[in-house]
């Protein structure tokens, strides 16, 4: 048999349970986006050998 | 089986999401967050605004995080202090271990990625910073000298340094002047606040200046810090973070500084307690407005600069 009313207990387990799970998703979110931001801005380039490697191939 | 079954007390480990957002001092954040963002805005240079979003987010989260370590070492003096009482290790809703925990973890976390999304000097001056408030401030001062309150206010007082370090990577006059404007305002707004607040924090037997060496001293000493921030804050309208706007807003908001600390320096006791501390309390409010709308200046002349209108 179910409960019949949410406990406090259970309100407060679930505000941290969606919070926590917010946080989360937030944070992949972040490094995503980051990531994307961090690839455009900076001059990354690989190295001579190794653009050799994956063009020769 | 009834609901009636179910213990109704909230004990320790059933603390809400927000019991743990509230061991972040999110009022104290708000300011760490505007000032740095400020610094960052303010300093010469650009970087891209989502990185300039993540570095405000993680230098607001190493702030956090030094708020819950604060809250886990001073748990036995919040439980005495009728305006600390209700935070969430005192209330029992979350534990000291998990507090310590906490606070630790987003630390390591905020530098770490303070770091990684800007650059290296940021996540280390932002580390600095949080042990500077933890075990410096907290730890070994607060409760040992009555000028504790100048050492928080340092602490206080790095946010502007990291964001203007975020974008140059470095340390400048601009950034020390802002650091200053911080450290220099905070005894004074702190003690005229102490002077109308009686009793928290003698019961927790934190040693503030209005005890340890009385209340005309306390006025002596709001007075001679004021006197010291007027040059810092007039002299900052001068560098590359001034200008026309900043300039007007300093000098009407010292003039108006100096005259309540001089106000508040030759009342005695019994003039305040007729008046229920009439001048202290608006000195107190002033100096809420005081910070803000220095900032706010330096932020308006940054982002007029590039329409001609900022800076000299």
């Amino acid at each position: 048999m179910g409960l019949a009313h949410e406990h406090e207990l259970h309100r407060r387990r679930k505000s941290r349970n969606i919070g926590l799970g917010g946080v989360l998703a937030g944070f992949c979110l972040l490094i995503f986006i980051l990531t994307f931001v961090k690839v455009e801005t900076q001059d990354i380039r690989l190295p001579a050998g190794a653009a050799t490697e994956t063009g020769g191939n | 089986m009834t609901d009636a079954s179910i213990d109704p007390q909230v004990r320790e480990g059933d603390a809400s999401f927000g019991d743990y957002l509230a061991l972040l001092k999110p009022r104290v954040m708000s300011l760490v967050v505007f000032t740095a963002l400020v610094g960052l805005v303010a300093a010469p240079g650009s970087v891209h605004p989502f990185i300039a979003f993540c570095a405000i987010l993680f230098i607001a989260v190493g702030g956090g995080a030094s708020g819950a370590l604060n809250m886990w070492y001073d748990a036995d003096i919040d439980a005495v202090m009728k305006r600390t009482a209700k935070r969430p290790i005192p209330a029992g809703k979350v534990s000291a271990e998990e507090a310590l925990g906490l606070g630790l973890a987003l630390s390591g976390f905020s530098c770490v990625m303070l770091a990684l999304a800007t650059n290296l000097f940021s996540g280390l001056f932002l580390a600095f910073t949080i042990f500077f408030y933890v075990v410096v401030y907290t730890m070994w001062l607060k409760r040992w000298t009555p000028q504790n309150i100048v050492i928080g206010g340092a602490a206080g007082a790095f946010p502007p340094m990291i964001g203007w370090a975020v974008v140059t990577g470095s340390v400048s006059l601009e950034s020390v002047l802002m650091f200053l404007l911080i450290f220099m305002w905070t005894p004074p707004h702190f003690w005229a606040l102490a002077l109308f607040m009686r009793g928290d924090y003698d019961k927790a037997g934190v040693p503030m200046l209005t005890v340890t060496h009385g209340r005309p001293a306390t006025r002596r000493h709001i007075l001679a810090y004021t006197v010291l921030l007027v040059p810092v804050a007039v002299g900052a309208a001068f560098t590359s973070i001034g200008g026309p706007i900043y300039l007007t807003v300093a000098v009407v908001l010292n003039a108006m500084f100096l005259w309540g600390a001089v106000r508040i320096w030759k009342r005695d006791e019994a003039a305040s307690e007729a008046d229920n501390y009439k001048v202290e309390r608006w000195f107190f409010k002033l100096s809420l407005f005081y910070t803000f709308l220095h900032f706010a200046a330096i932020m308006a002349e940054a982002l007029l600069k590039p329409y001609g209108l900022g800076g000299w």
